[in-house]
């Protein structure tokens, strides 16, 4: 590789008009070396190649990738699998609908073999024989990008029957969702699969032991799945050296919001938010940046004088927020907190499924309330039964993540702007309108 | 009610599944493609051509956002109205749309040419506001350059397509 891919893998070969790179061009650049290693060793080789590396997952709670592998049923160490009572499956979350997240839509239109590789090696890992796409039907250009690609893998003998000579099976499938935030979420995903409401599923049993229709099931983010060709090809020392820190790798970073040049780079783990803010371009003329949502709407609010944060998992945490998608949005000194927060509250309201009383009740009147705010008939009160709501859809409260994901950026901004609620409630109007 | 191609392609669909209920989103979008949504009738003939229960396919078509069970425009208008497109001026979007085509959200106009409907993130956050029409994307949009789009579908530049 040359030193460009070495310290970009995952986009290196991108063009920047975003035209899926054609299987010949993603082949001489060392595309599906990594498949053929992998299906030279075994599968538990592969999955102890992957826990090596410190992979973690990617569509944003972290989790590491090598040991959400190992909870798959596997038999005895060395790869022979010991139920042979039906199919494994190995499913592509490429549902992004994240709001402020797009990393995984150029992963995708503009280099698709790369995923399909990530996906066949976790396939091989697990010993899976149908993978899913699970891919948003507004994705309009990745759909096409896969489409083909997955045709040209076919006929390369990538994906199929008897895989590169091997004993090994295993068949893709693209499902284009018919709409739904909540399809991002694991188990609503599988429900979605089986054809029913994306609601969520009760956890145990976890989906790698009874998943889609109740046979193990491995679930992984699309970014997730791009790096592991190249952890198996250059090996896990290789991909620790790609971060300065203890999280290894690089990331998708994105921003948005009123910048002079938004948009998506991949970066060492642990680049900070100053370094980020600066890539792309600093703010418009006249600005100030006032804080930001470090990986999508469902994260706490960072504050200006947190710019050295190192955007990595632990970090991140340690600073009072989470990495999520890693994509930031940045909040302006022109542009209204309570307005932001209103938007992302109406988002998830709209976006709950109803399954689950405290969400489905709890984030329409928290956005009730910030609409009257923004308004000017809000009242006190009506602030302290927003922090009691970020209390009530507090982790466990719920039954899935969604709402206390969606009450992380309305507590961080009660604290951190907190004057500017007051405000609304003082002059009885939004002070930006 | 549905036709033998429809019916076809829905067996042919439900083939391609271990189990046939896994086709039911795709049955009842292409129920909508011909049609430009899902009527009543075709929920029980998708569920008896799936084996499921005519409730369960209806539990499937109200949940889903792109699955409409209300006739539509012949062109959907699918407004991104998340954080990061709100920063950049959504509102300012959605007014001008909701003036030139007549209607508010959720609205389809008198002509039935648009349905002008709000939607979660397009994935264009590094270029909001952003809309998508007919499954095509559209980025950095200003009034201007909206009604430059929808004249793109036929929509004349002093055309008022709202009756009232």
């Amino acid at each position: 590789m040359g030193w460009e891919q070495m310290l970009k893998p995952l986009t290196a070969d991108i063009r920047a008009d975003r035209a899926a790179l054609p299987l010949a061009a993603y082949e001489a650049a060392g595309g599906y070396q990594g498949l053929r290693t992998a299906i030279s060793q075994t599968p538990f080789q592969v999955q102890q190649a992957v826990t090596a590396s410190g992979l973690r997952g990617r569509g944003g709670a972290g989790f590491p990738t090598g040991m959400k592998w190992s909870f798959v049923p596997m038999g005895a160490p060395g790869g022979s699998t010991a139920d042979t009572g039906g199919h494994r499956y190995l499913v592509v979350n490429a549902d992004e609908k994240e709001p402020g997240t797009m990393k995984d839509r150029w992963l995708m239109e503009g280099n698709p073999h790369q995923l399909l590789e990530g996906a066949l090696i976790a396939a091989w890992a697990v010993q899976a024989d149908i993978a899913y796409i699970f891919l948003r039907r507004e994705y309009t250009q990745c759909a096409q990008s896969l489409t083909r690609a997955i045709a040209e893998a076919q006929k390369a003998g990538y994906v199929g029957e008897r895989v590169l000579g091997s004993g090994w099976n295993i068949s893709i499938r693209m499902h284009m969702s018919a709409g739904r935030y909540m399809c991002g979420e694991e188990s609503g995903l599988l429900n979605a699969l089986e054809g029913r409401r994306a609601t969520p599923r009760n956890k145990p049993p976890f989906p790698q032991v009874s998943g889609l229709w109740g046979r193990p099931t491995v679930v992984n983010n699309v970014e997730t799945l791009v790096n592991v060709p190249h952890i198996i090809r250059e090996g896990p020392e290789w991909f620790k050296s790609l971060s300065p820190g203890s999280d290894p790798g690089t990331k998708i970073y994105g921003v948005s919001g009123k910048l002079k040049r938004p948009g998506l780079w991949e970066l060492p783990m642990g680049t900070t938010v100053r370094e980020l803010v600066d890539l792309a371009g600093g703010m418009k003329d006249g600005l100030k940046l006032r804080g930001l949502l470090p990986g999508g709407a469902s994260t706490d609010f960072l504050s200006a004088d947190q710019m050295d944060v190192k955007l990595d998992f632990d970090s991140v945490a340690k600073a009072g927020s989470r990495l999520g998608t890693g994509t930031m949005i940045v909040l302006d000194d022109a542009t209204c907190p309570v307005g932001m927060v209103l938007s992302l509250e109406k988002f998830f309201a709209r976006e709950s499924c109803g399954f689950c009383t405290p969400c489905r009740e709890g984030l329409p009147w928290v956005a009730r309330i910030l609409e009257s705010l923004e308004q000017g008939t809000g009242e006190q009160r009506d602030l302290e039964i927003l922090e009691q709501h970020v209390g009530l859809l507090a982790p466990g409260r719920t039954f899935c993540a969604l709402a206390p994901g969606a009450v992380e950026p309305l507590g961080s901004a009660l604290k951190l702007f907190r004057d500017d609620f007051e405000k609304h409630v003082h002059q009885k109007r939004c002070p930006w309108k | 009610m549905l036709s033998e191609r429809e019916k076809e392609r829905i067996e042919e669909e439900a083939r391609q599944h271990e189990h046939p209920r896994a086709a039911v989103s795709e049955a009842l979008l292409i129920v909508q493609e011909s049609r430009g949504w899902v009527p009543d009738e075709a929920i029980s003939e998708v569920a008896a051509i799936l084996g499921m229960g005519r409730e369960e396919v209806e539990g499937v078509a109200t949940f889903y956002e792109l699955i409409f069970r209300k006739p539509v425009g012949k062109h959907v208008i699918m407004v991104c109205d998340s954080v990061s497109c709100w920063i950049t001026g959504e509102e300012r979007i959605v007014a001008h749309l909701q003036r030139r085509l007549g209607v508010a959200l959720g609205g389809t106009t008198t002509d039935g040419e648009f349905t002008l409907l709000p939607t979660g993130c397009l994935g264009a956050c590094d270029a909001g506001p952003a809309m998508m029409i007919d499954g095509k994307l559209y980025d950095t949009l200003t009034p201007e350059r909206a009604d430059e789009i929808l004249a793109e579908y036929g929509m004349g530049a002093d055309a008022q397509t709202s009756h009232g």
